[in-house]
């Protein structure tokens, strides 16, 4: 259920070059699932106006706790990068669909292929797939060396790739080169990231089930807005899917890409 | 004894707070939140006679105190508004105000026709003020005498009281609204959002997909309540107003300004909770102005 609560940050720290690790704590982590998210007013007043959507990083529900990391790279997110210790913030949430982790069999291999600021939802699903006894591989792209984050944690989870489009870090080029190059035994892939590497990745494993994350600029994040539709394929019954509600996780094949 | 109660053509509101069409959908989101018959009111998000898809995305874009948005007036169509959405929102003690679209005059009449027969929709609002579809909608608002005919041959078919939304996209926003009361209509929804453009830093190309869109949020309240001030000057038609309206003093302003009752729309995304909340804020707002009932206020800027 969606509930509207003022969180208390716990934890912010920047990770790397402007993205930013913000922990928060309270009772609406209870509710959370790998791949929802967030919807977050970063200011009290009315500027800047609507809220912000961030995808879910890890969920601690012993502790009560919820991480999330995002890049500071506009108004909102920058105003959000400036949260200290025990400031409130007001967070609608949890929201939308995530990733089914059951897709995947017991004893089965997951991979997860993130791009940028599209990997951090896929470490919650990391950890849940290895929790119950599935096997992860993960292929990771980002621009250069100093926005990559996570190797560690990931590390610990299952094989690691890193790609850069610079070749600063891991090997050059994207996602989809390396994948060529390590061609992976798995039986589903989980992915977010920008949308030519969803159509890629799409192409790529025309035959394994696949589920894919989309982001699009919101409104409500609630599904009465309107504002973030996504056109389906022509074999759906519907004309079209809304991320925030119907989303943002989609089995390949829905949303026309 | 409610303070709040309003009584408007066809509406018998438990308080003045509605939310304003496109911001609510058909209430089913929100129902997840909190219980609908707390609600004046629910303007449904406007239905045209076929389904419409809507414009490309980027649909929305924030600005300073607002945001644009081009949705496109995407609905499901009359058949399935009438079949699934208002029975749903039969559930809920609450009055409909179904806002109506449409590309030439058949379209309103036909819509205007049907949907006037539903159970709980009480009263229409005629949306000649979309900003955001290329046929219909504006072009019926910007001009005196077709927005005067268009209300005539919709009040011809109408079982319910039709209330007019205006644009405020027109120099004389007054003649306008004198001109849809000569038609008939018995109220007057204002304003629609404000026609903007926001550029994107880099490119210099619009943001939104569709380029223009419609400009809304706590930004368009001054423009808001002058038109309100100037409209109540002019026509004996009772004023739902809205434009920026976030809290209950931005309500008593609505009203003070003339505005019977008040919708509230942006801020519905920013605080899901804005209208209940608004309700419980009112009271108190009352008792310090030294108000017993909230009827007293609406016009007083004028006495």
């Amino acid at each position: 259920m969606i509930q509207q609560e003022r969180m208390i940050v716990v934890r912010q720290s920047e990770i790397a070059h402007h993205i930013f690790e913000l922990t928060l704590q309270g009772q609406i982590v209870q509710e959370m699932n790998p791949g929802q998210f967030v919807h977050i007013r970063v200011s009290d007043s009315f500027e800047p106006l609507l809220r912000r959507p961030i995808s879910i990083a890890n969920i601690d529900k012993e502790a009560g706790e919820v991480t999330v990391i995002y890049r500071a790279e506009g108004r909102g997110t920058s105003i959000l990068s400036t949260k200290q210790v025990g400031d409130e913030v007001d967070v609608l949430g949890p929201i939308g669909n995530g990733f089914p982790v059951e897709a995947t069999p017991e004893k089965g291999t997951a991979l997860l292929v993130g791009g940028g600021i599209g990997v951090p939802p896929l470490y919650e699903l990391s950890k849940q797939l290895n929790a119950r006894g599935v096997r992860t591989i993960h292929v990771f792209g980002f621009a250069t060396e100093n926005v990559t984050f996570y190797e560690d944690q990931f590390s610990t989870l299952g094989d690691t790739h890193f790609v850069t489009v610079d070749g600063t870090k891991g090997t050059k080029g994207f996602v989809t080169d390396l994948l060529e190059e390590l061609n992976p035994e798995f039986d589903v892939f989980y992915s977010c990231g920008p949308l030519p590497m969803l159509r890629a990745l799409e192409n790529f494993y025309p035959d394994k089930p696949g589920y894919l994350s989309f982001e699009e600029r919101m409104g409500c994040g609630i599904g009465a807005c309107f504002a973030c539709i996504c056109k389906t394929t022509e074999q759906q019954e519907k004309d079209y899917v809304k991320v925030c509600s119907d989303g943002p996780v989609f089995p390949k094949g829905v949303v026309q890409l | 004894m409610s303070k709040l109660n309003i009584q408007l053509p066809g509406l018998e509101l438990k308080n003045p707070i509605m939310p304003a069409s496109g911001c609510f959908g058909f209430g089913r989101e929100y129902a997840q939140l909190y219980d609908l018959s707390k609600l004046g009111a629910i303007m449904i998000k406007a239905t045209t006679v076929e389904k419409r898809l809507g414009n490309p995305t980027p649909r929305v874009a924030e600005t300073p105190a607002g945001m644009l948005n081009a949705i496109g007036l995407q609905n499901p169509g009359l058949d399935k508004v009438m079949s699934e959405e208002l029975p749903w929102l039969e559930r809920y003690d609450v009055p409909i105000i179904a806002n109506v679209a449409g590309t030439l005059t058949e379209d309103y009449v036909e819509v205007a026709r049907r949907i006037s027969t539903a159970p709980n929709v009480k009263a229409l609002e005629l949306n000649i003020s979309c900003p955001n579809v290329k046929h219909g909608g504006i072009t019926f608002g910007t001009d005196p005498v077709i927005a005067r005919e268009l209300v005539e041959a919709v009040k011809a078919v109408s079982k319910v009281p039709v209330y007019v939304k205006l644009s405020p996209n027109v120099t004389n926003i007054v003649e306008i609204a004198q001109a849809v009361e000569i038609g008939g209509a018995d109220g007057i929804t204002m304003i629609n959002t404000l026609v903007g453009m926001r550029l994107d830093e880099r490119t210099g190309k619009p943001v939104i997909a569709n380029g223009t869109g419609g400009l809304s949020g706590p930004a368009v309240k001054p423009v808001a309540i002058r038109m309100v001030y100037e409209v109540y000057k002019a026509v004996e038609i009772p004023i739902i107003g809205m434009g920026g309206v976030t809290n209950a003093q931005d309500v008593i302003d609505f009203m003070s300004a003339g505005a019977s009752a008040v919708a509230v729309g942006t801020a519905n995304f920013v605080d899901h909770f804005v209208c209940p909340n608004i309700i419980e804020e009112l009271p108190a707002k009352l008792e310090a102005l030294g108000v017993t009932h909230i009827k007293e206020i609406i016009g007083r800027s004028h006495r």
